[in-house]
């Protein structure tokens, strides 16, 4: 085999493999796909077989050995193994890389999506005030009436990755993906 | 039973197990609010920052663990340190390992540490290890929500009844006996300074102060006098409740050596 056909042959398997990862959900969040959640980083081609580069998301994730099993298992079902998957920490995740597609998921899966994360490092601890985001600044509003009278429960909720809210106007409890 | 592991301790060695315990051992104590929090969403807010904090802690093991090995000592992995190092060779300092006392303890120890492991993560993104520095820039985020549940609650707390004010000042006089050590130097601190691996400790103090004198004077609590006493959990050497926790942590991996889920 000349090295130009390897290469074409790795990108036909690379493309591929995109399209099957954007099969293999997220075990907490099964509404969304590893691409929309931000976490595939790129698929790398080998002589050996594909590299698949993923960012965790939280340290502590109990998920992120299995996503990664699952990554192995969906593309070797694919017929696309030999894979392996690496873990890259460096830029950390954020919840800016979840995709326009991926927050609409989660709108109708019932969470609400995160906002854009706050720049700089120096973001000052805000002393009480409002656990009420009317006030606008961190408004999340309720995905199931749209209102933004909403009000936070808990900054942590079933996931380390989810919030505690309640909707103020339709009084449904739900759930929001918070910035990171 | 397993036997003890021998750490290699160089001074890099040292500094990234001081940060690393530190994680563990908070989550430990975190941990063992789960199913005893005030409430259910406490409970839960309690377990996840435990779980952020162990997470933190089996990526830094992981690293010192590769430092050991650089350095020519036995390549130690994240669940050998976590589990099979004696007790003077945890470096957590002696405020983390305190037993978890009433939520008023927990929450105003939780803003002590989690304040100062903000300000950590901050100085670390920049360290010249750049796989503790990726480890930092993810933790830091975590920290900043960590932080944010503190200080809530401490003025929630602090500015409530006369019986969770009585609360958090007995809390605060028995974490405050613990401060001084956060920020006292020593030789790994210097050497992780000059080598560019990560800020000492005590140049986080001033800091570290404004940011707790601010949410003390929202939440009506005041900054204790610091005492002239300094523990010493970071040179491994741990107050009596360090062993019975080391038992509980340790317990499965001693009995059942390489034991899994």
């Amino acid at each position: 085999m000349t090295a130009a056909t390897a290469t074409a042959v790795g990108a036909a398997d690379t493309a591929a493999a995109w399209a099957v990862l954007h099969t293999v959900l997220d075990p907490e969040v099964p509404a969304l796909s590893l691409p929309d959640l931000g976490i595939v980083r790129e698929v790398l081609p080998h002589a050996d077989g594909l590299e698949v580069v993923l960012t965790p998301t939280y340290s502590g994730c109990p998920a992120t050995e299995e996503i990664e099993r699952s990554v192995v298992q969906a593309l070797d079902a694919a017929g696309l193994g030999p894979t392996r998957v690496t873990l890259r920490r460096a830029p950390a995740w954020t919840t800016d890389w979840i995709s326009d597609d991926g927050r609409r998921k989660l709108r109708e899966y019932g969470i609400a999506p995160p906002g854009p994360v706050a720049q700089g490092s120096a973001v000052p601890i805000r002393i009480v005030g409002g656990r009420r985001s009317a006030a606008g600044i961190d408004a999340v509003a309720c995905p199931r009436c749209g209102s933004a009278q909403t009000e936070r429960l808990s900054a942590f909720g079933s996931t380390a990755c989810k919030a505690l809210y309640r909707c103020i106007a339709c009084r449904e409890p739900f759930e929001h993906f918070k910035p990171i | 039973m397993t036997a003890s592991i021998q750490v290699k301790a160089t001074p890099a060695v040292q500094y990234v197990l001081r940060l690393g315990d530190l994680c563990l051992i908070t989550g430990q104590r975190l941990g063992e609010w789960c199913g005893h929090a005030p409430i259910l969403e406490e409970d839960i807010a309690l377990s996840n920052m435990a779980l952020d904090q162990i997470g933190q802690a089996r990526a830094l093991l992981t690293r010192a663990g590769q430092l050991e090995a650089a350095a020519g000592g036995a390549p130690h992995d994240e669940d050998q340190l976590a589990f099979l190092r004696d007790e003077r060779d945890y470096l957590n300092p002696t405020l983390a390992e305190l037993p978890r006392g009433d939520f008023a303890f927990t929450v105003l120890r939780n803003l002590a540490v989690s304040t100062l492991q903000k300000l950590l993560w901050e100085k670390l993104q920049d360290s010249s290890d750049s796989e503790l520095a990726a480890i930092a820039g993810k933790a830091l985020k975590e920290a900043r929500y960590h932080q944010q549940h503190a200080a809530d609650w401490a003025v929630r707390l602090g500015d409530g009844t006369p019986e969770s004010q009585r609360r958090c000042e007995v809390a605060l006089a028995g974490i405050w006996r613990y401060v001084p050590e956060l920020f006292a130097s020593d030789a790994v601190d210097d050497a992780a300074h000059a080598s560019g691996l990560g800020p000492r400790w005590s140049d986080l103090h001033e800091a570290w102060l404004a940011e707790m004198a601010a949410v003390f004077d929202e939440a009506g609590l005041k900054l204790p006098a610091t005492g002239a006493y300094c523990s010493t959990g970071r040179q491994g050497i741990h107050s009596e409740h360090m062993g019975h926790l080391l038992a509980t942590l340790q317990h499965l991996q001693r009995t059942y050596p390489g034991g899994v889920w």
